[in-house]
């Protein structure tokens, strides 16, 4: 499925953040998103999972041609969207089977409902084998079934658990955001191959990141570049290089060199 | 005692339950009864819709006591139940106390109660019976759709069920009753074990401890009595089932569970009411007396209706080296005020109070645990998990208190609040009084609201938004509803999940 925003716009407690993006992700396609710290990121995939925190001031953000943005988080999930977090919240005494298992069990319904098939309910047992497969996959310890949903969970074993879930709930397209930030090689490797596992024509990913490292793994066919608010720079695979041998100021500097949007900035800014 | 009887203060009505006015002469009487057909379906009042065990069958009572309480009142009870005089003679003294003794000055507000309107006595049929096919349909009825027989069945030991004013069915399992464990009605002990009763009813909870204890003392009928001999451990739990049917009702049982020297025993008390437009009182007493090296666990997972005004008093004894442990669900009732006491009056005693409360819509559930340290080396926990939602009141009140002179006294008090929704309001008054020195006391407060952050987690993954809050609740009761039994914590679930349904968002 198509993601397609067009100059989307948000706030967040009367601060503009994202101030025009304008982006698409092919069904099949997985894009990098990069930039600075507090470009608006992060506040770009809360915006599109739905966050109650964060205000839509225009612009229009459309999945598989249907516009989310007037969908409350829940159904966007039912939709096929999925964000893995940037920083996963605990959830004390919910365990990580019987989240899941409910989670899992929506996502089928409404993929059955949206085919036109009767949901027959959920084969449980084969919910088990998938999820201790998954596990082992992510190198996740299978005693964690039975934990609370990220409670006292270090932050490689949150990441972890998120791209879990991207696994169990199978998304049409997923914002991954940071999710490989922290991470030692070996869980990178991890996070990116579940990632890579899910790929195919069915399956989009916009993928929040700092590094060049998961890029690598996760070959994405295009590389965006935010700052503050904007996609200023977009490319291929060449991009990734160039910002890490010489980081942003090149991408502030060209920013800067187009003074009809600092004009439109500060326009913005003072209004 | 086949019959009511017909003359003296208690008039008798025919046990039919067609439509049928009451009987002048009856009228006349001192204690006219009534029998005014009631079957209002729980769908009445759309309020309360969602309490599953809001339905009600037309009172068949075989009599009841008119409305109001006096000194009348208190003897025909007495004289139906055929009692020693002792037995009368302490329920004048509690009438007199009750009379005297004034309400709470703190707590839930229960200036709705009116004394005079609440009909103190109602008997359903005209003994105990011991098998389900024995009971009139309706309450046979009542029973098979709270559960209670199937429960009877796969993980009891006993079962006691009192519908309105007395115990409709008892019955224990024949290798306990070998053994010498006794579980009767309160009037059967009276009666066969009259020396048991009289050493140690009103011991643990006097007579005039409070307005609510005076009044269960004057007017008790019904509850549990249990005694668990020496050395003997019940290994699966007992339970009583207390249904209240009729309107206006007020249901008064008396609990008192005597654990003999190094026994085990786990009570279970549920209850549910018809929700009915005027309120009904349910004000019990159970007294515990655990005797050294006993334990003893009392569950309670209270779900009354929204129209019970629900204040217990409950009070344990345990001497040395005995355990008292009170699981204290509240999730029914308009207002509730009960406080599980243990005092500890022996080296090595334990006691624990877990307590947990759900205010939702217009309730106000004023609930805690009293812990009083009357010996060396005496440890205690509290526990309380409490939720407010839709503008419910959900009110913490505990006290801790260490007598002069003592040592080695460890207590934990530990308070979890979640707040659903802005409307609604959690508060918490501990109080600790301590006259020794040779005391570790901890006492933790938490106060947390359902973060957005945690319910978009759960949204972001499909989970509409009731079921999310019902999941963070359930989640937050989790510690707690693990340490009931299976059957109880499935039941508990699925009760906050009734009282989170559709109400949210
Ligand atoms: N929930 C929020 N409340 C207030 N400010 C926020 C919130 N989320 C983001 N912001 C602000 O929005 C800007 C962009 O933040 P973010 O989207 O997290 O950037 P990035 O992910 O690119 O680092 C920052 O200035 C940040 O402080
Ligand atoms: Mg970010």
């Amino acid at each position: 499925m198509d993601l397609v925003i067009r100059n989307l716009r948000a706030s967040v407690a009367g601060k503009p953040i994202l101030r025009g993006i304008d982006l698409e992700i092919r069904a099949g396609s997985v894009a990098a998103l990069m930039g600075p710290n507090g470009s608006g990121k992060s506040t770009l995939a809360n915006v599109l999972m739905g966050h109650p925190a964060y205000a839509v001031e225009s612009g229009s953000a459309t999945l598989g041609g249907v516009d989310v943005l007037g969908l409350p988080p829940h159904e966007r999930a039912l939709l096929g969207l999925f964000l893995a977090f940037q920083y996963p919240v605990e959830i004390p005494g919910v365990t990580v089977a019987k989240f899941l298992k409910r989670a899992v069990e929506a996502r089928e319904e409404a993929s059955a409902r949206a085919a036109g098939r009767e949901y027959g309910g959920m084969d449980v047992s084969a919910y088990l084998r998938e999820l201790r497969a998954a596990m082992d996959f992510m190198g996740v310890d299978r005693s964690f079934i039975n934990r609370a949903l990220n409670e006292g969970f270090s932050g490689g074993e949150k990441k972890r658990m998120e791209v879990l879930q991207m696994l169990m709930l199978k998304p049409r397209l997923a914002l991954m955001d940071e999710t490989d930030s922290g991470l030692d090689i070996d869980a990178l490797k991890v996070v990116a191959a579940g990632a890579n596992r899910l790929r195919g024509p069915d399956f989009g990913a916009l993928v929040i990141t700092h590094y060049n490292r998961i890029l690598e793994h996760l070959k994405p066919d295009v590389v965006h570049v935010m700052y503050k608010g904007r996609i200023v720079v977009s490319g291929g695979p060449e991009l990734v290089e160039r910002l890490e041998g010489e980081g942003y100021d090149w991408v502030r500097e060209e920013a800067a060199a187009a003074p009809a949007e600092i004009e439109a900035l500060a326009a913005e800014a003072s209004a | 005692m086949s019959a009511p009887v017909p003359a003296g203060p208690v008039a008798a009505v025919p046990a039919a339950g067609k439509p049928s006015s009451v009987p002048a002469a009856a009228a006349a009487g001192p204690v006219a009864a009534s029998s005014v057909p009631i079957d209002a379906p729980a769908s009445a009042d759309p309020g309360v819709g969602e309490y599953q065990f809001g339905f009600s069958y037309p009172d068949k009572s075989v009599f009841r006591t008119r409305k109001g309480l006096d000194e009348e009142v208190v003897r025909a009870i007495s004289e139906l139940k055929e009692e020693p005089d002792w037995m009368l003679a302490n329920r004048l003294r509690a009438l007199a106390a009750f009379g005297k003794k004034p309400m709470p000055a703190w707590g839930a507000d229960l200036s709705d109660i009116d004394f005079d309107e609440i009909v103190y006595y109602a008997r359903p049929q005209d003994r105990p019976k011991g098998s389900w096919d024995e009971l009139p349909e309706e309450i046979r009825e009542t029973y098979r759709r709270i559960g209670v027989p199937e429960a009877e069945r796969k993980f009891l030991a006993g079962v006691g069920a009192q519908y309105d004013s007395e115990i409709v069915y008892h019955s224990i399992r024949a290798d306990l009753e070998k053994k010498g464990v006794i579980f009767c009605s309160p009037e059967v002990a009276v009666k066969e074990h009259p020396d048991l009763v009289r050493k140690y009813f009103g011991t643990v909870i006097p007579h005039n401890d409070n307005k609510f204890a005076a009044l269960n003392t004057a007017v008790w009928s019904g509850g549990s009595f249990v005694y668990v001999p020496k050395g003997v451990k019940v290994d699966i739990p007992l339970q009583a089932y207390f249904r209240i049917n009729s309107e206006s009702f007020g249901q008064f049982e008396r609990t008192l569970i005597i654990a003999d020297e190094g026994s085990f025993v786990h009570y279970i008390e549920g209850c549910t009411a018809p929700v009915y437009a005027t309120d009904s009182l349910h004000s019990a007493v159970v007294e515990i007396i655990a005797l050294p090296g006993s334990r003893v666990r009392y569950s309670t997972i209270q779900n009354w209706s929204s129209d019970v005004y629900n204040l217990v008093t409950k009070r344990a004894v345990a001497y040395a080296g005995a355990t008292m442990e009170w699981v204290d669900g509240n999730i029914g009732s308009k207002r509730t005020m009960k406080y599980p006491a243990v005092f500890l009056m022996g080296e090595g005693a334990h006691g624990e109070v877990l307590s947990i409360a759900f205010a939702g819509k217009g309730q106000e559930q004023d609930t805690g645990a009293k812990i009083i340290h009357a010996a060396s080396n005496t440890s205690s926990t509290v526990t309380s998990k409490s939720i407010s939602k839709d503008g419910g009141v959900a009110s913490y009140r505990g006290m801790v208190k260490v007598g002069e002179g003592l040592r080695g006294i460890r207590s934990r008090v530990v308070c979890d609040a979640l707040i659903v929704d802005p409307r609604s309001t959690s508060n918490t008054w501990p109080t600790m009084e301590v006259l020794s020195d040779d005391v570790a006391m901890e006492h933790e407060a938490r106060v947390s609201k359902i973060g957005d952050e945690q319910l978009f987690y759960l949204q972001s993954r499909g989970l509409g938004e009731a079921e999310a809050s019902a999941m963070i609740v359930n989640g937050f009761l989790d510690p707690l509803v693990k340490q009931l039994p299976m059957e109880y914590a499935v039941e508990l679930n699925r009760l906050i999940e009734l009282e989170m349904e559709g109400s949210v968002g």
